[in-house]
């Protein structure tokens, strides 16, 4: 693998590859000494275009602890305020001989022009409202270390749809591991044929309404809400989400009794999950951030490695 | 000075004529047509195996002159017009300085004749500035020489200025260009929306937020009796609505542009720019009801709605990226081939929507290889085939989708106004 862009193409052998890797790089962070040497000599920058606390975070870390050295720009304090256009700056990121980039930016498809334009490998941290693969993969390392398997298992993806990267990567992902997926969110938050995504015809449903989603789920995985959707007449307010789409205790009981819970976070506490929920018994929000860094660290090792 | 053409296929669709015959221009003007003419002092062309057809009539063109001449001038414009066996042009009024008084319309008729390869026609604004709230001089544009009114691009959002706008162009018999579309529905989207934008993440422009703006405006030129002619329609349910209008008899024609029938929203994919324009590509459905709307005679005309942009313009991110592609090159290969050879039209109607039927709308005396009519004509090998090369393009710009297209039919010449340019 050169980069990864996306999960949509990305094949199932080379996700169960990078689960398997990432297992390996979660015994290494669980040792006092997390410091390792596989990634020594390399460099691994950093190149975000929107905020970011955990996933930039995560990677840097990652680098670190496999002993690359990282480089962080954030852009607004870079030649990107003085109208420097993504391919000129991406070029001069190259030009110092990075081996890997890994780019957030606002715009769909952002990562794969740069991988278009760069020798270093590109590894996308969310472009647009495209793809977020390696948040999509530490949903699936989660869920695999949980259950012991992907396969069969029921997903419902309940909140912004229309406008998350996170969903479509895990629709990819989740679907090509053999797991059917079902999505909730009020009719406008689901943009049209999100289903089509699916690997498999038919193992992506969506629903209208939440319950009904939810119903037999093994894994129920919450998706952030924001306001300024309420400035798009998309929904009318944060309280009417919540008490027709949010997660909450009595939802979450129409789940497995064993199902398990997830939000890529940043949450907002009692709009699209409450509090009961997300610090309950079922969920799993601070392990994906562990594993987090575990993804990162494998990504990183097979592309840089 | 005087050329005579033997032998090819002559189409004049406004005379009803297909047939193999020979044609003697004269000067600017055509002066014979029939078998086996011959001519003292003639240059003389064969055209046997050829079609002879009327030179073609563009009514959508962005010549971005003056202002944005990185991207496209009156020269570079005209000369891939002439290449692709188009004669006259429609220029839009989006130029910087925007063409909403006579000395813009001026500069673009003198630059045209002086250093222009084809008839250039210029369209004036709506509304000042495109700023869709006051009128432009309407009427002295039209006494500079401009054909139609257009706010292309730039919709008039104000339903009552469109009102008043209509009112008192048909007061000047000033024909209305329509770029129908109701921007608060396109809210922000960038191609198409469907299955193709969720799959890359794009925002969806939906096709409502064209035919409903077409709706309106068609009930507008019902209501007040202008000329309205409805540019660039993408989708199918903007041709049931000019369908439905014209059998109520409202004065309103319409086109299509060669992408609107060649190519669906699938182009897109990968984020191609080149792909990327407004009103967006559409899905098949769209492209079937397209076709059926020029089978049927809903949609009168073809133009291209050349639109260039510079390689720096699109060669960004897919949001950022200009919206438009260049096709006065491509616009009649298209045609054969996706139209003529696919047996969805035939010939004659095809060139029928490229030059007599424009030529009508816009009053304006071309599209026709009449006695008397301006020589302006295009000889075209519709049997050839030829690999599209955006390299070889004279468009200063190379915004194509179509690069590396293989696509039948190659101009051997135009004539504008009794001068061979190609």
């Amino acid at each position: 693998m050169k980069h990864l862009l996306g999960l949509s193409d990305v094949s199932a052998a080379e996700i169960r590859q990078i689960l398997d890797l990432t297992a390996e790089m979660k015994t290494l962070i669980k040792r006092d000494n997390k410091k390792d040497s596989r990634l020594i000599g390399k460099s691994v920058v950093n190149l975000f275009y929107e905020n970011s606390t955990r996933t930039r975070l995560s990677f840097e870390l990652a680098g670190k602890y496999l002993g690359a050295d990282v480089a962080n720009i954030a852009a607004s304090s870079s030649s990107v305020s003085k109208g420097e256009s993504l391919i000129d700056t991406v070029k001069t990121i190259d030009a110092m001989r990075a081996d890997v980039i890994v780019m957030r930016h606002q715009n769909s498809g952002a990562a794969k022009i740069v991988s278009e334009n760069v020798a270093a490998s590109v590894i996308n941290a969310g472009d647009g409202m495209n793809e977020h693969p390696t948040q999509a993969l530490l949903d699936m390392f989660t869920i695999l270390e949980s259950k012991g398997r992907i396969e069969g298992l029921k997903v419902a993806i309940v909140g912004d749809i229309a406008h998350s990267r996170v969903a479509r990567s895990n629709i990819y992902g989740l679907t090509k591991m053999g797991a059917s997926v079902s999505l909730a969110a009020p009719a406008t938050l689901i943009p049209t044929g999100i289903e089509k995504l699916a690997q498999l015809p038919g193992s992506c449903a969506v629903y209208t309404d939440v319950e009904e989603a939810l119903v037999g789920a093994d894994v129920v995985m919450g998706l952030r809400i924001q306001r300024e959707r309420l400035k798009a007449a998309l929904f009318p307010s944060l309280g009417e989400y919540a008490k027709c789409f949010g997660i909450n205790d009595g939802r979450l009981r129409l789940a497995k009794p064993d199902a398990i819970l997830l939000h890529p976070a940043p949450m907002n506490r009692g709009v699209e999950i409450t509090t009961s929920v997300a610090d309950g018994a079922q969920s799993l929000i601070e392990s994906q951030v562990t594993n987090g860094v575990a993804v990162r660290m494998a990504v990183l090792e097979m592309l840089a490695g | 000075m005087s050329i005579l053409i033997k032998n090819g296929r002559v189409i004049d669709p406004a005379n009803g004529i297909d047939e193999v015959s020979d044609i003697l221009i004269e000067g600017s003007t055509i002066k014979e047509v029939g078998k086996s003419l011959s001519a003292a002092a003639a240059q003389i062309i064969d055209a046997s195996g050829l079609v002879v057809m009327p030179g073609l009539v563009d009514m959508h063109v962005h010549l971005r002159d003056p202002g944005q001449e990185h991207k496209e001038d009156i020269v570079t414009g005209t000369r891939a017009a002439v290449c692709g066996g188009v004669t006259s042009v429609v220029c839009m009024p989006n130029t910087s300085p925007v063409v909403d008084n006579k000395t813009v319309v001026e500069y673009i008729i003198n630059k045209a004749a002086r250093e222009g390869y084809c008839n250039v026609f210029p369209a004036g604004t709506i509304t000042r500035g495109l700023a869709g709230g006051e009128l432009a001089p309407i009427a002295g544009l039209k006494a500079a020489g401009a054909v139609a009114i257009s706010d292309d691009g730039m919709p008039v959002k104000n339903s009552n200025v469109m009102r008043r706008a209509m009112e008192y162009a048909k007061n000047f018999d000033m024909l209305m260009i329509c770029h129908s579309e109701d921007l608060e529905l396109v809210n922000g989207g960038v191609m198409n929306e469907g299955e193709i934008s969720t799959r890359l993440g794009l925002r969806g422009n939906p096709t409502v937020a064209e035919s409903i703006a077409v709706a309106r405006d068609c009930a507008l030129a019902e209501y007040t009796g202008a000329r309205v002619h409805i540019t660039h329609i993408s989708c199918a349910e903007s041709v049931e609505v000019i369908r439905a209008a014209k059998t109520r008899g409202v004065n309103v024609t319409a086109d299509t542009a060669p992408h609107y029938f060649s190519l669906t929203d699938a182009a897109v994919l990968g984020w191609n720019t080149n792909a990327k324009m407004n009103p967006p590509l559409r899905t098949a459905d769209d492209v079937a009801a397209i076709i059926e709307g020029l089978r049927d005679g809903t949609i009168d005309a073809i133009a291209t709605d050349h639109a260039p942009h510079h390689i720096d313009e699109k060669n960004v991110e897919f949001d950022l990226a200009m919206n438009g592609i260049i096709g006065l090159e491509t616009s009649l290969s298209l045609g054969l081939t996706h139209l003529v050879r696919t047996g969805k039209l035939t010939l004659p109607q095809l060139v029928e929507k490229m030059s007599a039927n424009p030529s009508r709308i816009l009053g304006i005396n071309r599209g026709t290889l009449a006695v008397g009519a301006a020589a302006d004509v295009a000889i075209v090998d519709i049997e050839a085939k030829r690999m599209v090369d955006v390299a070889n393009f004279k468009s200063k710009s190379k915004n194509s989708p179509f690069d590396g297209a293989e696509l039948f039919g190659e101009v051997r010449n135009t004539i504008v106004a009794g001068k061979i340019v190609v």
